[in-house]
């Protein structure tokens, strides 16, 4: 899979920066200018968190790469394992992480076992 | 209040180096994974770590590649995934105000911030004399920063060594850490756009994939918009 052009990729990263410089730029000349709760930013803030949301669906239901090779009902339950243990377990991040990507790998460990036995 | 230079360094590195190193090591790896996977070269991780700076959009810019949408689509997702940028940086920059007049080193110092530093800015500054705060940042970002990098570069170079099953494990870390890190977020129309988010994601990725993101953050987070207008909140964390 080297089939890139690098002044593509290049031209490509270059800009996903710039785009994302343009609201830090853009937080320096407004800072203590602007309300930061007004409504363009909060419009702003939840188009942002829709399209995230869209995006980890995708994801986990939907991946693209590597983790079609794996079963969506490993993807859902790990995602699920994670998201609980950070729920109920005082809203740490690491050990929800952890414990998600271990039952994820867990579970694919044992999948290959039961279907190669 | 702290007026010891030595002794700002200090808390900055004890709170840097803790759970906030760690965790960016931890989802940089993912990262560094996923950009192997899919094929990209280790300078794109890089460059992605370094000047984005923000999980969230780097992830958008690796996905929406590998998914084939157009350069000015990639990073006008990648864009708006980090228009959270924008509310943080008004309220944190004048936290730490320099001592000279105008604000060219701003622009270069705003590159730093992150959801680390801006949590860890708000709970030290009030403890750290005006003119160190910078200082405290800078350390504190420039760990964060180092960290991150170090992530992806093991986590790029490293997922080629690794069992099948901890290769998967590690792409897989990249959408769980996302949802973890945004949903520990105290923000309910925040929470409300992300949950509405998910589903719209999913069906317009197989409606129209050429605009599913886009679609999704407009058509969702304009929903969530008029949700908060009805039921407005006093707490707007970004």
């Amino acid at each position: 899979m080297t089939t890139f052009s690098y002044l593509g990729l290049t031209l490509l990263t270059f800009g996903a920066i710039l785009g994302t410089y343009f609201w830090r730029g853009m937080g320096v000349l407004f800072a203590s200018r602007v309300n930061s709760a007004g409504a363009v930013f909060q419009w702003v803030t939840f188009v942002s968190y829709a399209m995230l949301g869209g995006l980890i669906a995708r994801m986990v239901v939907l991946p693209i790469g590597p983790l079609e090779e794996t079963s969506l009902l490993i993807r859902c339950l790990a995602f699920a394992t994670g998201v609980i243990v950070f729920l109920l377990l005082g809203r740490r991040v690491l050990p929800a992480v952890l414990i998600g990507v271990g039952s994820f790998i867990a579970m694919i460990f044992f999948q290959v076992l039961l279907l190669s036995s | 209040m702290i007026t010891n230079p030595r002794a700002v360094d200090r808390i900055a590195i004890r709170d840097s180096l803790g759970y906030p190193a760690i965790t960016l090591l931890a989802s940089m790896i993912g990262f560094g994974s996923l950009v192997n996977e899919s094929g990209l070269p280790l300078g794109m991780a890089i460059a992605g770590t370094l000047g984005i700076w923000g999980l969230p959009g780097q992830l958008t810019l690796v996905e929406m590649h590998a998914a084939g949408a157009s350069a000015f689509f990639v990073i006008l997702g990648v864009s708006l995934a980090n228009a959270r940028f924008l509310p943080m940086a008004v309220s944190f920059m004048p936290l730490m105000p320099s001592r000279r007049k105008g604000m060219a080193s701003d622009f270069a110092l705003v590159q730093m911030l992150s959801i680390n530093s801006w949590a860890a800015g708000l709970k030290r500054f009030p403890e750290i004399a005006l003119e160190l705060r910078r200082r405290y940042y800078v350390v504190f970002g420039a760990i964060c920063m180092s960290s991150g990098l170090i992530g992806t570069i093991i986590g790029y170079l490293g997922v080629e060594m690794m069992p099948r099953e901890i290769a998967l494990g590690l792409i897989f870390m990249n959408p769980l850490f996302f949802a973890i890190l945004l949903s520990g977020v105290n923000n309910r129309p925040s929470l409300i756009a992300l949950l509405i988010g998910a589903p719209l994601g999913l069906f317009f990725h197989i409606v129209l994939p050429d605009f599913d993101l886009l679609l999704t953050g407009i058509i969702g987070g304009s929903f969530a918009f008029w949700i908060a207008q009805r039921w407005p909140q006093s707490d707007n964390s970004p």
